[in-house]
């Protein structure tokens, strides 16, 4: 799923100052679930404006709902109208949120009141663990389903690099090595013989780095006979 | 002979090799890097001229290598992937070259978190497996790393780093190994303190005759004083120091010159190890006392190669 964070109140309130009529907006998918924008954080998010310009004696309205999910137009349809009756949306989605529903209706002011970090999985409770870039060309398969591209901060594809040490990533003694994770897993399946093998440069023009990409599947497509 | 640089000329005689370290300056005045190359122009066969060392900005490796090359002596350029992707590297390669460069060292480098501008974007296009192996396949195969010719020769001494003190230890002899098929001829180790465990590694080393198929030169790092120590013990990545070796500097009435023995009772034993081929002295921020080392440790005069 997809990992998000509330920005800094400081940030959103400064965002939504120069607005009247200003709504909160949830979705209630991923970021709920990481219980960073979900209808109940939203709900708080607006709680914590009101009482931020009341404090700062900015007047207007904060209300807040939720839609099931920001990232579909169907979805997005049933509240627009309540959403055209503000002067600013603070979507507190993930940015493909943001997106979707200013790309549905351009004339909407959005800003978005979280930072989306990644995805990933929820370790334990208020934990969540990045554990895919979407980098277009898997390579699970190869690393005993661990991703070095993501869980290596190198992103090496011939690891574990020289500074790996005690299972742990240079970068952080909180930070596992995502390849001694690997090599210890290799081992328990006989197969460390496995990384002699040289892997070649990545294709990262399959990832972003080829530029945004769109995923079109034409057996699928509706054909409107237009 | 592969390039025909005086460092394959040193490895290919046997004579135990010496190879020194300068790190660029934080500007673009390299006087003071000149000076120290000066300084140990009769001490070591080659230079390393690090690449923006611990992610910090630096005047490039290669202008400072193209410098060294105008005053006479070899310098082993350092080309690491944390700041290029293969567009740069190969054309930074072809460049050098043309500047006279003749020996390069391929290298991951420390996560930018480590320097000055910690902000900015790692670029990783490819690991150090793959630039040995494509610097390789662009000087034997002419061929750049996405499939195009190269035009015209070029040639160049590769060589890699290993670090016997990092994790999973029985890791790093398969990749010593992977290294030498990429394309490595040389092999520098991380700085070596722990000499225990870098017997051990060597020991796994030559049960697979790796020693036979590249040279490997041992780290050696003089330590300045014992915060000096501490803060390589527990800052500087890949880097461990025995808290035996931390005692005995403490313990010592003259810091420096504890530092120096320790540096030179090193030595003393790598030149016993079966397989060693050579010294690569990392003296950072006291480049002076090469000189001093080399003399010590037996391996002056140097021959002429």
């Amino acid at each position: 799923m997809i990992i998000a964070e509330r920005k800094p109140l400081e940030e959103i309130a400064a965002m939504a100052a120069p607005y009247e009529k200003v709504c909160v907006v949830g979705c209630d998918t991923c970021v709920a679930v990481c219980m960073a924008g979900g209808r109940k954080e939203a709900e708080e998010t607006a709680a914590l404006l009101r009482i931020h310009r009341e404090k700062n004696n900015i007047g207007g309205v904060v209300e807040s709902f939720s839609i099931e999910r920001q990232c579909e137009y169907e979805m997005i349809e049933e509240h627009m109208e309540k959403m055209k009756g503000y002067d600013l949306v603070i979507s507190v989605a993930c940015g493909v949120g943001v997106q979707t529903v200013v790309d549905y209706e351009p004339s909407l002011k959005v800003v978005p009141g979280l930072n989306t970090t990644s995805f990933g999985y929820p370790v334990e409770q208020g934990v969540w663990k990045e554990n895919c870039l979407g980098c277009g060309n898997c390579v699970l398969h190869l690393t005993m389903g661990i991703c070095p591209i993501t869980r290596c901060a190198k992103s090496i594809l011939n690891g574990p690099c020289g500074g790996s040490a005690d299972g742990k990533c240079e970068i952080s003694k909180d930070v596992e090595c995502a390849w001694q994770l690997i090599h210890d897993r290799l081992a328990s399946f006989g197969r460390v013989g496995d990384l002699a093998e040289i892997q070649p440069p990545k294709d990262w023009s399959v990832s972003h780095h080829g530029g945004p990409r769109t995923s079109v599947r034409e057996d699928v497509r509706i054909d409107r006979g237009e | 002979m592969i390039a025909g640089s005086k460092l394959e000329r040193a490895i290919n005689s046997g004579e135990f090799v010496v190879t020194g370290e300068l790190g660029p300056p934080k500007g673009a005045d390299i006087e003071e890097m000149k000076h120290h190359a000066e300084g140990m122009r009769n001490h070591v066969e080659a230079y390393n001229i690090t690449d923006n060392q611990t992610a910090i900005v630096r005047t490039s490796s290669i202008a400072c290598g193209a410098t060294l090359v105008q005053m006479g002596l070899e310098p082993i350029i350092q080309i690491v992937v944390r700041d290029r992707n293969r567009i740069c590297i190969q054309s930074d390669v072809l460049g050098a070259h043309a500047l006279g460069v003749k020996n390069t060292l391929c290298l991951a480098g420390d996560h930018q978190k480590f320097g000055n501008e910690p902000q900015s974007k790692g670029v990783y296009d490819i690991d150090s497996m793959q630039l040995i192996k494509g610097l390789k396949d662009m000087r034997d195969e002419k061929k750049f790393m996405g499939g195009d010719e190269v035009e015209g020769d070029i040639s160049y001494f590769l060589g890699a780093v290993e670090n016997p003190f990092a994790d999973p230890f029985e890791y790093r002899v398969d990749r010593l190994e992977k290294k030498i098929e990429a394309g490595a001829s040389f092999i520098q180790t991380q700085c070596i303190f722990d000499l225990d465990r870098f017997e051990r590694w060597m020991e796994l080393v030559r049960e697979r005759g790796l020693h036979k198929r590249c040279a490997i030169l041992g780290g050696v790092t003089p330590m300045k004083s014992l915060g000096a120590a501490r803060y390589m013990k527990n800052n500087v990545s890949g880097i461990t120091i025995p808290d035996a070796l931390v005692d005995r500097l403490k313990g010592a009435e003259k810091k420096k010159e504890e530092g120096l023995k320790i540096a030179i009772e090193t030595i003393e034993r790598l030149k016993e190890i079966e397989g060693v081929a050579g010294v690569h002295i990392m003296a950072i921020a006291w480049e002076e006392v090469v000189p001093e080392i080399v003399e010590r440790a037996g391996l002056y005069p140097r021959p002429k190669f």
